[in-house]
C-alpha cells in the first residue's frame, strides 16, 4: 500500500513540465538524472557520484530508474540538463559547479521537477544545493602529514583558486602547523580536474622541490602513483585509491553521497521534497576518511581521536586564532571560522609561502 | 606490392554526389554491428540517434543552436582550406570573439537609459576581436615565414588562459562569492530568442545570414575567385599577378572574423555571461565539418547539422539505452574516415601493382 501511496505521490511530484506533458500512471518509477562533468572512470569526483547512482538503484529498486550523462561540458551542459528533465526524469542531479545557471534556467521551465545542484550557492523553489565539508578531513591530512614529513615540506596540487579548494589548501596547513610550526608548504595549480599527464607532472616537481608527502584536489590517481614510484607518501582524493598505491597512500577523502542521493530520492518519491541547501562533514557521513595505512600506530590513534573530536564538535578546524598571511587576525582566539567565511575564503593561512592565484 | 592512385579521368558526376550518402551508410552499418555486438538493437539505436532528435520542436531547435556555430565557423575555414592556408586555431578566435564581445556586456551590466546599442556593438566587437586575433598567424607567416599551423594552433592556449584569467580576474562577478564567473548579462546584451521555450536564439539566423554571404563572395566576387583559384593552381595564381601574403590576410581575417562572430553569438545567446571555459571545442570540430562539407558552405550547412544530429542524438543513446559517449564520437570518426575514403575512391583509380617494392 505504501509503494501504491508513494508511487502516486511521485506521480504528483514528477508533474509535468514543459511541452512534453505526459500522464504518468500510478505505479510507473521515479527516474533519476545524473550530469557529470567527468568521465564516470576517473576514479575520482564523477566515478563516486556514479557510485551513489549506483547506490541508489540498489536501496530503492524498483521504486527508481537511474540514467546518466558522463563528459558534459560546463558551457554546453543546459541541452544536456534538459533532455533529462523532458525524458520523464522526476529527480536531476547536476554535480559540478558550472552547472549552476544552466541548471537553474532548465528547473525554471520545468517547475515541477526537482534538481539538485552539487557545490553552488544559488537555489530555487525546486533547486537544492549539497557539498561537503572537504576541509574538515584536510585537517586531519595535514595533521597526519605534519607528524610523519622528514623534510618538513609538503606538497600540495590544486586544481582552480575557488573557496572550496583555497581552504583546503588553508585547513591542510593549519592542520599540518598544529603539530609542527615550522613545516613548510609547496603548491601547484594545474588548472584542471582531471588530467593524469599534469597531475603526475606537477607531483614530480614537488617530490623535486624536497617535498615527501603529497596530497591533492585533483581527481586522478597519478600523483599517488609517482609518490608510490618514488617511495613517498600521498593523500588520494574523492574516492579510496588504495589499489594504485598500496604503500603510498595514507588515507584518502572520500565523497560519499550515497545517504544523500538516496534521502533525497526518498523526499521525492514520498511526496516531501524541499528546496534547502546542505553542507554535510564528517559527522553526517558525507566526507569519509579511508582506512588509514602506512603509519605507526600512535599516528593512527591521533587520526582517530581527531575524527571523532571534529564529528563532535570539539574541534573545529578554523579555530582561532586564525591569521591571514599579512599577520591580521581573521578569526578570533577561541572562536570558530563562520560558514560564510569559509565558503568565501580566497587568501591564504600565515606560513603559506606563495600567493594565491586572484 | 604497392598501391597506385590514379587521377579517374572519366570521374562520374553520380558518384562525386553520391560518395557521402553511400560513406553515411557504410558507416550505419559499421555503427550497427557494433550495437549489435554490444546487446542493443541497432533498429533503436537508430531511431535514437538519427530520428528521435528530429521529431521534437525542442530538439530540432537544439540540432540548429549546435549545427549554426559549426557551420559558420567552417565557413570562414574553407576560405582557408581552398586557398591551401591552415588556419587551426579557429578555437582561439572562438574564444577570443566571446571574451571581448562579452566584456561590453559585462561593462554595461546595469546601465540605465537607451541600451539599444550594447547587442550590436558587442557582435561588431566580437567579430573584429576574431579578426584581429586571426591576423596574428596570418602576420608572422607574411612577414617572417613562420608556419600558420603552429602559430594558430598555439593560439588557441593562449586565448584559452587568457578567458580563463579573465573570468576568475578582473571580470568575475563581485557578488559572485569568488566564484569564477561574471555577473549575467541584461537582457539588453543577450540575442534576443526566435521561437517560445527559449531555445532558439537569433545567432541561428545571424549565422545563417553569414553562410548565405559567404556562398555569394566565394561564387561571385574577385576575391572568391582568387581563392579558388589560388586553391587549384598557386603557379598560375601567382602568373596572374595574385599577391600570396594579401590573400594569407584576407582569409585569415575572414575565418578569425567567422569564428568570433560564432563565439560572440554564443555567449550573448546560449551562455549569457562568461565563463572560464566557453566552448565545447567548436572551433576544432569545425575543422572537420569543413571537410566533410567538401569546402563548400552547402556541403558546410549539411555537415554541421549530422554533426549536430549525432551529438544530440548521442546525448539520448546514452539516456535511453544506455549506451556509452565513447561510441559517439567512435561513430563520428568513423563517419569522417568514411567520407574522406569514398571520396578519394572516387577521385581516384586504386591499381594494386604486384611485386614492385612498397
Amino acid at each position: 500500500m505504501r509503494i501504491v501511496q508513494g508511487a502516486l505521490l511521485a506521480v504528483l511530484a514528477l508533474g509535468i513540465g514543459g511541452a512534453q506533458a505526459q500522464e504518468k500512471k500510478p505505479g510507473e518509477k521515479l527516474k533519476v538524472g545524473f550530469v557529470y562533468v567527468g568521465p564516470v572512470a576517473d576514479y575520482g569526483y564523477s566515478f563516486q557520484h556514479d557510485q551513489s547512482r549506483k547506490a541508489l538503484a540498489a536501496a530503492l529498486g524498483d521504486r527508481v530508474e537511474t540514467s546518466f550523462l558522463e563528459n558534459v561540458p560546463e558551457a554546453d551542459s543546459e541541452r544536456s540538463i534538459e533532455s533529462l528533465a523532458r525524458s520523464g526524469h522526476g529527480l536531476i542531479f547536476t554535480t559540478s559547479f558550472g552547472f549552476m545557471e544552466p541548471t537553474l534556467k532548465v528547473a525554471k521551465k520545468f517547475p515541477k521537477l526537482k534538481f539538485e545542484h552539487a557545490t553552488g550557492y544559488k537555489r530555487a523553489a525546486n533547486v537544492s544545493t549539497y557539498s561537503a565539508r572537504f576541509y574538515e578531513g584536510r585537517y586531519i591530512c595535514g595533521e597526519i602529514a605534519g607528524r610523519l614529513s622528514k623534510t618538513g615540506t609538503l606538497g600540495y596540487i590544486a586544481s582552480f583558486p575557488i573557496p572550496e579548494v583555497v581552504s583546503g589548501i588553508n585547513a591542510f596547513m593549519l592542520g599540518a602547523q598544529s603539530v609542527n610550526p615550522n613545516i613548510k608548504l609547496k603548491i601547484v595549480w594545474v588548472n584542471t580536474w582531471f588530467d593524469p599527464g599534469k597531475e603526475a607532472e606537477a607531483a614530480k616537481a614537488l617530490l623535486a622541490q624536497g617535498a615527501d608527502i603529497l596530497s591533492q584536489h585533483t581527481d586522478s590517481a597519478a600523483p599517488l602513483q609517482e609518490a608510490e614510484k618514488q617511495g613517498k607518501l600521498a593523500f588520494g582524493q574523492s574516492s579510496d585509491q588504495m589499489r594504485f598505491a598500496p604503500k603510498a597512500q595514507l588515507t584518502s577523502i572520500v565523497d560519499d553521497w550515497d545517504g544523500y542521493v538516496i534521502q533525497e530520492a526518498k523526499a521525492v518519491l514520498d511526496g516531501t521534497w524541499k528546496s534547502h541547501d546542505t553542507w554535510g562533514g564528517i559527522k553526517d557521513g558525507m566526507v569519509v576518511l579511508a582506512p588509514f595505512a602506512n603509519m605507526p600506530d600512535d599516528v593512527k590513534a591521533k587520526a582517530e581521536a581527531s575524527k571523532k573530536a571534529i564529528a563532535d564538535g570539539t574541534l573545529h578546524p578554523f579555530h582561532g586564532p586564525v591569521f591571514k598571511q599579512d599577520g591580521t587576525e581573521v578569526v578570533k582566539a577561541g572562536e570558530n571560522a563562520p560558514d560564510p567565511m569559509i565558503l568565501g575564503m580566497n587568501w591564504y593561512v600565515k606560513g603559506i609561502d606563495d600567493k594565491p592565484p586572484q | 606490392m604497392r598501391i597506385d592512385l590514379t587521377p579517374r579521368t572519366d570521374r562520374s558526376a553520380l558518384m562525386d554526389a553520391l560518395s557521402p550518402v553511400l560513406a553515411f551508410a557504410a558507416a550505419l552499418v559499421v555503427g550497427g554491428l557494433v550495437v549489435a555486438a554490444m546487446g542493443r538493437s541497432p533498429a533503436a539505436a537508430f531511431v535514437t540517434y538519427f530520428v528521435a532528435p528530429l521529431s521534437e520542436v525542442w530538439s530540432l531547435q537544439e540540432v540548429a543552436l549546435k549545427a549554426a556555430p559549426l557551420a559558420l565557423i567552417a565557413t570562414g575555414l574553407a576560405f582557408c582550406f581552398r586557398a591551401n592556408i591552415w588556419n587551426i586555431g579557429a578555437e582561439g578566435q572562438f574564444v577570443v570573439g566571446g571574451l571581448f564581445g562579452g566584456w561590453i556586456g559585462v561593462a554595461t551590466h546595469g546601465a540605465a537609459g537607451n541600451t539599444l546599442w550594447v547587442l550590436p556593438l558587442m557582435l561588431v566587437v566580437g567579430t573584429l576581436a576574431g579578426m584581429l586575433y586571426g591576423l596574428i598567424p596570418a602576420l608572422l607567416k607574411v612577414r617572417l615565414g613562420v608556419s600558420e599551423i603552429l602559430t594558430s594552433l598555439m593560439l588557441v592556449y593562449v586565448a584559452e588562459l587568457l578567458l580563463d584569467y579573465m573570468a576568475r580576474g578582473p571580470l568575475r562577478d563581485p557578488a559572485g562569492f569568488n566564484f569564477p564567473q561574471s555577473v549575467t548579462f541584461d537582457d539588453a546584451a543577450r540575442l534576443p530568442y526566435l521561437m517560445e521555450g527559449d531555445t532558439l536564439h537569433a545567432g541561428v539566423a545571424i549565422a545563417l545570414a553569414a553562410i548565405v554571404v559567404a556562398t555569394l563572395v566565394l561564387a561571385r566576387t574577385l576575391f572568391g575567385f582568387t581563392v579558388r583559384v589560388v586553391g587549384a593552381s598557386p603557379r598560375a595564381a601567382r602568373f596572374a599577378g595574385f599577391s600570396d601574403a594579401r590573400l594569407t590576410l584576407a582569409v585569415f581575417a575572414v575565418s578569425g572574423g567567422a569564428a568570433g562572430l560564432a563565439g560572440i553569438a554564443e555567449v550573448a545567446g546560449k551562455i549569457g555571461q562568461l565563463q572560464p571555459s566557453i566552448s565545447p571545442g567548436y572551433g576544432f570540430t569545425a575543422i572537420i565539418v569543413a571537410f566533410l562539407g567538401r569546402l563548400s558552405p552547402a556541403g558546410i550547412l549539411v555537415a554541421a547539422l549530422v554533426i549536430a544530429l549525432t551529438t544530440i542524438g548521442g546525448e539520448g543513446a546514452q539516456i535511453d539505452l544506455k549506451l556509452p559517449l565513447d561510441l559517439t564520437r567512435a561513430f563520428q570518426g568513423l563517419l569522417l574516415a568514411l567520407v574522406l575514403g569514398a571520396d578519394a575512391l572516387s577521385r581516384y583509380r586504386v591499381r594494386l601493382v604486384p611485386g614492385a617494392a612498397a
